[in-house]
């Protein structure tokens, strides 16, 4: 399974990655000549893309596969017999018949021309240059330059520029290939880069001084051919000669990202994104990227006791486990109380339940700001529509949600529908900034009452629209009156083309934050139900748990808190044990379109800090009731037997039953008329890693220093180091 | 070719712009005098078909510089529309050096020039046309303003224009004064409001152009000859000029000549004709000739021996590898530094390359750096043929033809006058002995 796996994410890496959209193919093919190897393309193909599909690797610098053609860098220029001249391959479509020779001479000077001008004003420095061993122009220098530079003027030198925290830049290197601007524009769906100035004095900057402040900004960097845009919190650390690497997933939303972790010996070095056309095409947040380095502070590395006097006491595990065998026996299975909370993996949330009914107990629960869904129907919390199902919606009603904020990735498939395909796009709640043309049908509660009752225009856009999408936040589901918001999203969805039969189409969607979310909901743990179920508990487990109400947690109950980073749950906590982070252990995630994904063990978890699974394992030795798994794989096949999609890796499976969820409402449908708030105060600070990282310390205080909440200043001058 | 009759001597009856020199009125009263939009409705009425027709059968070649057949190149806007109009951009950014025919046209005799819009854009099936001016051109931009607007008032253009019941608008931009808006691309982008950078081609304007819609961009002396080629047929217009080379033509001549200006004369005319006869001769007396840019700066140049016998038209200027351009000839008497004149070009080549590609971002301002040494002598010999290397690896490699543009005059140079560039780098060696020999660095192959 697991080498399976591995293939298939390879293949992923690797295979032909021009992202067609079905609309763009014209269904005509013919036969063109590459190298006088017939190929039969399609009529939209490039001659790029023939080639590449030839298996003629064809070198460039400006073209990217997911970006708009710019053919300004002319490193793919190609012979075609007939033409006057040699023609930019990634430009000009395949004709019938056409002869393209890339091995000829004229190709072969084209080539050399053009990168011995590159190479003409760009520093010989690789040595002391941040992109050295992943270069573009360092590696096709090395197969198509010249040996030796005739260039005996001045070089140019451009100041360089300040663009935030999360980039760096050296714009000597640069060479204007603008894949940089066309991402901010067309991905990140920001103006701020642009070029400045004319000839050899052209510039990529923001032309007044200005920051590139959106959530997805450092792909710019990866975008970057050479070593002009560098990660500035990654400057001078390592090689990539020296790295290894890990591919894994992202826990930070709830999109689960395709990432591949970088490290050297024991120590995380990067995050980098993976293709998964399906969720992260090939980008990632700048959170899912420079978040982990909180994992290097405020760790819990020993299991910790809070004494009565306030000290803190560094305990061995032997310790601990007497500790919490004295507390468990103390009390029956009704006085205990668990929490899962949002970054918990599948398998050690199974555990815990587990383990917690073995005691008797069944209270296990989502932690406290945790949206009000039904675990009993799965379609009722899922995104249905599918992320990529975003492509095929025709109107988006948005409610309670700053999807930007929520899920950056998401929202710039839904900007690029709306840019380029008119897609329309209606908000109840928050107006966030966007970025793209969107309608603001109002803040309150209210309005989404209206449009449930059909007296809003959006809802007449609703039942127009063949395969409309609801995408609610699990922030606004979270509130006091999330079930009536969800009755009454059930109540438009009865009423319109939310879903729709004919098309094959539910578009019933929860926009999950959190990863641990759906897997919890999958393996039965319901929401918090209430202060008032748990004000007898006399023992409350906190399973990574750091968003619940500290008032509700009766004050005489002895609290256990298991996780990796210092936050408010081990603040908290009587006794805190130390697990490991999802770089740290081998755990699987369901994100919020139901798709279950492994993560992978990059580097191993410090001192005494261990897998969650394995805790709750020994513990339960400990308690006399032991589990019935010695290894992962057993756990897994435990897990299959409650839910078996739960071991279909990277698959996706029709929940069905949508028009009994719509039918089946719970509770009163009165919400309180208040407004949405903005579901996520500080994008850059959302759970226990990024509130301890000093990346996206400064990331806050740069970007938006009215909300900057961490609790301590960094001490690292990136800027200068 | 034929020999047997001899070209120039234009008359003055076959002159088509007769306010060249601003002898009579340049708006509408001295225009209805000259006889412009006489019978425009007739011409109109005839349909698209036959003025493309007409346009063919004259062998009118676009006046811009690259001289393509404007009939065939105006046919190829669609015939039927998708849902888009079709859009006439007129190309006044006249900003090549040397070439001042367009700014006389609409200076002086600018409802020619509106005229042949609607003309040209009927045939085209054209719902607007544009007329993209240069930024420098303010006193231009205000005749084409006013002769505009007593055009709409006289109901010649607009709605119903000339009581034909064809609606066509004339709007006239403003460019802001570089010259790579008039690549006719740049100039797309330029209208639309972003930055002057040529696209990629294909799509053609013709397919996508001005707002994604099809599009011509044609060159101002092209569309203000067309009214009168339609009244006078086309068979007058191409009994001027060597076969493939039809009509008359505005030659501007600037330099070391007595006296400069833009004149009027039929294609084919000999170079020295047209100088001796209209420029009162190369100051200095024709022996005192050392070079002529025949086609505005971006063509190469020729040496004395040359020009003797050249004539002025596209076919016989590219057999003697240079071109007719925008017919701009820069004379170059023998005090010029030759050097330093295609130095002074190549700078402003660097100076106006947009930047976008490669080649030309990096290569003009890098052979204007090795001229600007050459022109003191501070070079090896071997960097006359790196040069020249370098020059053709910039050629044919962009987007749009101002590489090719600023390579051909510093290939003119060293097919023409490399002696001079090996003495004064001789001169240099002798002044500065401790200066060493670099060696030769040739990065194309042996036979290329």
């Amino acid at each position: 399974m697991f080498t399976q796996l591995l293939r298939r994410n390879r293949k992923l890496f690797t295979a032909p990655v021009r992202y067609f959209r079905p609309t763009q193919t014209l269904n005509n093919k013919f036969d063109i000549f590459v190298d006088g190897k017939p190929i039969t393309v399609d009529s939209s193909y490039t001659i790029f893309q023939a080639c590449h599909e030839a298996g003629v690797t064809i070198p460039r610098f400006c073209y990217h596969e997911r970006l708009a053609v710019a053919g300004n860098c002319r490193m793919c220029l190609v012979e075609v017999e007939g033409a006057p001249k040699p023609v930019a391959s990634c430009a000009m479509n395949v004709m019938p018949n056409m002869k393209v020779n890339t091995k000829s001479e004229t190709t072969k000077v084209a080539r050399g021309g053009v990168l011995e001008f590159l190479l003409a004003n760009h520093p010989l420095d690789c040595p002391i240059c941040d992109q050295g061993g992943e270069c573009d122009l360092q590696d096709i220098s090395q197969v198509y330059g010249y040996q030796e530079s005739r260039f005996n003027e001045y070089k140019r030198a451009v100041e360089d520029k300040y663009l935030g925290p999360i980039i760096r830049t050296v714009m000597n290197r640069c060479i204007h290939c603008t894949r940089c601007i066309r991402f901010t524009e067309q991905v990140a769906g920001e103006h701020t880069l642009g070029t400045t100035g004319r000839g050899n004095y052209t510039e990529i900057g923001t032309y007044v001084e200005a920051l590139v402040t959106n959530e997805l900004s450092a792909n710019a960097v990866d975008l970057c051919p050479v070593g002009a845009l560098t990660h500035l919190p990654y400057t001078f650390v390592a090689r990539p000669w020296e790295l290894k690497s890990v591919y894994s997933i992202d826990v930070l939303d709830g999109m689960g990202s395709a990432i591949e972790v970088n490290y050297r010996g024991g120590e995380l070095m990067r995050i980098l994104p993976r293709v998964h056309e399906e969720i992260n095409l090939e980008w990632i947040s700048d959170k899912t990227r420079h978040a982990f380095d909180g994992l290097k502070k405020q760790r819990l590395s020993f299991p910790i006791l809070k004494t009565p006097g306030g000290d803190i006491k560094e305990l061995k595990w032997e310790e601990a486990m007497d500790i919490m065998r004295d507390q468990f026996d103390q009390v029956s299975g009704d006085e205990i109380a668990g929490f899962v909370g949002k970054l918990a993996d599948l398998e050690s949330t199974l555990a815990f339940r587990d383990l917690l009914h073995r005691l008797g107990c069944e209270h296990v629960e989502s932690s406290s700001i945790a949206p009000k869904l039904n675990a009993n129907l799965r379609s009722e919390y899922l995104f249905n529509s599918t992320i990529p199902g975003v492509e095929d919606a025709d109107y988006v009603l948005m409610v309670g949600s700053n999807i930007r904020t929520e899920a950056p990735l998401l929202c710039s498939r839904i900007r690029s529908r709306v840019d380029e395909h008119g897609l329309e796009v209606g908000i109840v709640g928050y107006a966030p900034n966007l970025k793209h043309r969107y309608s603001h049908h109002g803040t309150t509660t209210d309005t989404l009452k209206e449009i449930a009752d059909g007296s809003h225009p959006a809802f007449e856009k609703l039942r127009e629209a063949k395969r409309p999408m609801v995408i609610v936040s699990s922030h606004a589901l979270s509130r006091d009156d999330g079930e009536a918001i969800l009755n009454n999203i059930k109540a438009i969805a009865e009423s319109t083309n939310v879903i729709n039969h004919e098309e094959r189409w539910n578009g019933m969607n929860v926009l999950h934050n959190d990863i641990g979310r759906v897997g919890a909901l999958d393996l039965g743990i319901q929401p918090y139900s209430g202060k008032d179920n748990i004000k007898n508990k006399k023992l409350v487990y906190l399973l990574a748990a750091d968003e619940f109400r500290e008032e509700d947690i009766p004050e005489d109950a002895f609290v256990i808190y298991q996780g990796h980073n210092g936050d408010k749950g081990a603040n908290f906590a009587d006794l805190v044990l130390p697990g490991s982070s999802y770089l740290e252990k081998h755990g699987s995630y369901v994100n919020m379109d139901g798709r279950t994904q492994i993560g992978r063990k990059a580097v191993t978890a410090p001192a005494l800090a261990r897998e969650d699974w394995t805790i709750l394992r020994a513990l339960s030795e400990e308690l006399g009731a032991p589990l019935p798994y010695d290894s992962i794989e057993e756990l897994r096949s435990r897990m299959s037997d409650l839910a078996p999609h739960l071991i279909k890796y990277d698959a996706l499976e029709s929940s069905g039953f949508e028009d009994l969820v719509v039918k089946n409402k719970r509770g009163s449908s009165e919400m309180n008329g208040t407004t949405f708030e903005d579901p996520i105060d500080n994008f850059y600070m959302t759970d226990s890693i990024s509130r301890n990282s000093q990346v996206m310390a400064r990331c806050s205080k740069e970007f938006n220093p009215k909300k900057f909440t961490n609790f301590k200043e960094p001490d690292i001058d990136f800027a200068g180091r | 070719m034929s020999f047997s009759r001899t070209y120039g001597n234009l008359q003055d009856q076959d002159r088509i712009f007769t306010n060249l020199y601003r002898d009579g009125d340049p708006f509408i009263d001295g225009a209805l005098k000259r006889g412009d939009w006489h019978k425009t409705k007739d011409i109109v009425l005839n349909g698209d078909d036959w003025i493309i027709d007409q346009i063919k059968a004259s062998g009118l070649r676009g006046r811009g510089g690259a001289g393509f057949p404007s009939g065939l190149k105006y046919s190829f806007m669609p015939k039927v529309s998708d849902g888009r109009p079709s859009y006439l951009v007129i190309n006044a950014d006249e900003s090549e050096p040397g070439t001042c025919k367009d700014r006389e046209i609409m200076r002086h005799d600018p409802h020619k020039l509106i005229e042949g819009a609607l003309c040209v854009g009927v045939s085209m099936r054209a719902k607007a046309a544009y007329i993209y001016i240069r930024g420098e051109f303010w006193y231009e931009y205000n005749c084409l303003e006013r002769a505009i607007s007593e055009a709409y008032e006289r109901g010649l253009i607009g709605k119903n224009a000339c009581g034909t019941g064809y609606d066509f608008d004339v709007h006239v931009v403003h460019g802001a004064g570089a010259y790579i808006c008039g690549e006719e691309t740049g100039l797309i982008e330029s209208l639309e409001g972003k930055q002057g950078k040529p696209r990629m081609k294909p799509p053609f304007p013709a397919n996508a152009g001005l707002y994604g819609c099809p599009t011509t961009v044609t060159n101002v002396e092209t569309v203000a000859v067309c009214p009168t080629i339609l009244r006078r047929t086309p068979e007058w217009f191409a009994s001027f000029g060597r076969k493939n080379n039809a009509g008359t033509k505005l030659f501007a001549v600037s330099g070391h000549v007595n006296n400069p200006g833009v004149f009027e004369e039929e294609m084919s005319i000999p170079l020295r004709e047209l100088i001796e006869k209209h420029c009162g001769g190369v100051t200095g007396g024709w022996d005192n000739l050392k070079a002529i840019i025949p086609g505005g700066s971006s063509v190469p140049l020729l040496p004395k021996r040359i020009c003797d016998d050249v004539l002025m038209d596209f076919d016989a200027l590219r057999d003697v590898r240079s071109g007719l351009g925008t017919a701009a000839v820069i004379v170059m008497d023998k005090s010029t530094d030759v050097i330093a004149a295609i130095h002074r070009l190549s700078k402003f080549y660097a100076h106006e390359s947009c930047g976008q590609c490669t080649p030309c971002r990096e290569g003009t301002s890098w052979m204007e750096d090795m001229l600007g040494r050459m022109r003191k002598g501070n070079a090896d010999f071997a960097e006359i043929d790196m040069l020249e290397e370098l020059s053709y690896q910039i050629e044919g490699h962009t987007i749009c033809a101002l590489g090719d543009a600023a390579a051909w005059p510093v290939q003119g140079l060293i097919r023409h006058f490399r002696h001079e560039m090996e003495d004064r780098i001789e001169d240099y060696k002798a002044e500065n002995p401790e200066r060493g020999q670099r060696a030769k660095v040739s990065h194309l192959p042996e036979h290329h």
